[in-house]
């Protein structure tokens, strides 16, 4: 049994000028040792997926699915204290801004030594050597000094290692990690990734990650949830997707990185994400795909083999790798 | 051979840092000897991490700060040499800026043609409607809509405030337009657009890139000419396809085998960085490099390397320069 099931969940924000739906019937399941990465641009519902999960929208979201289950428990059915019991200890999650989500106001030692307290009782004294232990685990050099440490005496890349000692402090089953390198430089970029998938493996985590960088998800994952505003548009094994992508938003998504490019002109998709008041009749993507037809424009297509298209494609459109 | 816009030599910025009061102030070296040439119609890539002094040569270049020693002229003119304000004021016209956020770069209370048509206030004594049609050229020229004119920055996407970036540091008609990590706020597939718009721009309008960045995959296919560096030092400089097909430097090497890339056929051996970028303020002795770097060898903490020529390209490495690698 996959360790995170969701079907159909949905998420709708109450707005001044009406309901937005951020996330439209998404079926997820990442089952045990898993990397899972979740590709989109911003707007398409990533993040929000995630945070409904966690419980952690505001109340303006609502929040609906057919079923969503963690390990056997019904995350819909309970209330605030029992998914509190869960969150930050089986299911955690790593922010994009290392910076801004620890607090300035307290040191490194006390933030991840909250989370034991939190979650397993006792003295905070007491867990100190476990957050040393921590701390060194995610490769910070001079652990023990640095427990005194405020995050602002912190750099981004070791602000992000702290985030990670506090996320995986209770040994989660599951790791939500939301665009955590985006804001680091690409050498800090790569050690934060590598230490992801190390920790994965040893700690037999499952692993969603969260990104706009296909080139990030071809490193990492292994199963890969393609979302365009709020719509699962494809879900299939990393490996096929590269070589094959079958809807034509994956395929713009790959054809846009400049070391696709084939002339001085990168491969650009045009147009932006729709919001809410320009959402298209048919297919959401239809604006701005190279491929769509009358019945695109006019009806939302159909969820078959985990491609949300009309018309999925079958060979990749003359994608030439540069070889390296 | 295309004008050359922008000529620097040995180019060093120090800022003096206090510690505490009774205490001697310290130097941090924000950048130490950078010295490149730029043309016409070409764009030279500024490549290096967080901390390196990418951002400080790009103050340099908008004479936004003077450098503390080196020369650099632009246009064929000194710009430190020159006391004359009136050259000074157009130097200033002839090279414009681009930020990386386009959030935090626009002014939220002004529209979004004030916020164009500022500089031609600020510089020129045009007419008002003279302005209007300048900047609806411009704003066209840019990709944006007529009607964008009366609109504030919040209504736009990323992608679209830094066209209004762009409209506005072009607008002067520049020789040069610095691009401070242009694209890397946005979404990969807004990044393309960008980077398209500015490529077009440059081959309309014939302009010179200081281009600063990170990423390396939009480096390589942007740039003509790429500068490393590494703590203030450039540590490898040549044309594009020489230094992405045969990087010298130890630190080059290891930027391109950290980038990621979605060719999952070629797994390459990556070359691992431990830690992080040491402090300017207290930087290594020897090579800057040395604490991370895999050939360091005991000659790399005690003496500095200097830039030496090997084939097309540039680099600053003792192991290069001894014929360790």
């Amino acid at each position: 049994m996959a360790l995170l099931e969701i079907t159909n969940l949905t998420v709708e924000f109450a707005t001044a000028t009406g309901s937005l739906r951020a996330v439209d019937g998404i079926n997820l399941s990442v089952d045990e040792r898993e990397i899972l990465a979740i590709v989109g641009e911003s707007g398409s519902g990533k993040s929000v997926a995630m945070l409904a999960l966690m419980g952690l929208l505001p109340w303006t979201a609502k929040v609906s699915a057919d079923s969503m289950l963690f390990d056997g428990q019904d995350l819909l059915g309970m209330n605030d204290k029992q998914r509190r019991k869960i969150i930050g200890k089986d299911i955690s999650m790593i922010f994009q801004e290392p910076m801004t989500s620890l607090n300035p106001c307290f040191t490194v030692g006390y933030q991840i030594t909250e989370v034991l307290c939190q979650h397993f009782g006792g003295k905070r004294r007491s867990y100190n050597n476990r957050a040393i232990e921590l701390l060194n685990q995610v490769g910070i050099p001079a652990a023990e000094s640095r427990l005194n440490s405020y995050p602002h005496q912190l750099s981004g890349g070791m602000c992000q290692r702290v985030m990670i000692a506090m996320m995986i402090a209770c040994q989660p089953k599951l790791l939500i990690a939301d665009e955590p390198t985006t804001a680091l430089d690409v050498t800090i970029q790569a050690q934060i990734l590598e230490l992801l998938i190390e920790l994965q493996k040893n700690h037999g985590m499952a692993l969603v990650l969260i990104t706009h960088d296909m080139a990030v998800v071809a490193e990492t994952a292994e199963r890969v949830v393609v979302l365009y505003a709020g719509q699962q548009v494809e879900q299939r094994k990393a490996e096929k997707l590269f070589k094959n992508p079958k809807h034509p938003y994956s395929e713009a998504l790959l054809n846009a990185l400049p070391e696709r490019a084939q002339d001085k002109l990168l491969n650009a998709i045009p147009g932006v994400v729709p919001g809410q008041m320009d959402r298209p009749q048919g297919c959401l993507f239809s604006p701005r795909c190279s491929y769509a037809q009358e019945v695109c424009r006019q009806e939302p297509p159909k969820l078959k083999d985990g491609i949300l298209c009309h018309f999925p494609l079958s060979q990749p459109k003359a994608i030439s790798v540069e070889s390296e | 051979m295309s004008e050359q816009l922008i000529n620097a030599r040995d180019l060093h910025k120090y800022y003096s840092i206090k510690s505490g009061y009774l205490q001697p102030s310290k130097n941090l070296k924000a950048l130490a000897g950078a010295s490149f040439e730029l043309y016409a119609g070409k764009t030279l890539a500024v490549v290096g991490e967080s901390g390196c002094g990418k951002s400080t040569l790009a103050r340099l270049l908008t004479m936004i700060e003077q450098p503390t020693s080196g020369q650099l002229s632009i246009d064929g003119i000194d710009v430190a040499i020159t006391t004359d304000k009136s050259i000074k004021k157009q130097l200033r016209q002839s090279i414009q800026m681009v930020f990386q956020d386009p959030f935090g770069s626009l002014n939220p209370r002004q529209k979004i043609g004030n916020i164009i048509q500022e500089p031609l206030i600020i510089n020129t004594d045009l007419s008002t409607n003279e302005r209007h049609q300048k900047v609806l050229e411009m704003m066209e020229l840019v990709g944006l809509r007529k009607e964008h004119f009366q609109r504030y920055p919040h209504m736009f996407s990323g992608g679209q405030r830094q066209r209004v970036a762009i409209a506005r540091a072009l607008i002067l008609k520049p020789k040069v337009v610095v691009l401070d990590e242009p694209v890397s706020a946005l979404d990969v597939s807004i990044q393309a657009q960008v980077i398209n718009l500015l490529i077009e721009l440059q081959q309309e309008l014939g302009l010179a890139y200081v281009f600063i960045s990170h990423d390396l995959s939009v480096v390589r296919h942007i740039a003509d000419e790429i500068l490393v560096m590494y703590l203030g030092k450039p540590v490898e400089q040549g044309p594009s396809e020489v230094i992405f097909n045969n990087p010298k430097h130890p630190y080059t090497q290891a930027l391109l085998s950290a980038t990621p890339s979605t060719n999952i056929n070629t797994k390459r051996q990556r070359i691992k960085l431990i830690g992080e970028l040491p402090s300017p303020i207290n930087p290594p002795t020897g090579c800057a490099f040395n604490p991370r770097c895999q050939h360091a060898h005991k000659s790399c903490k005690i003496s500095e390397p200097i830039m030496e020529t090997y084939g097309e390209s540039q680099a600053a490495c003792l192991a290069l320069d001894e014929g360790r690698i």
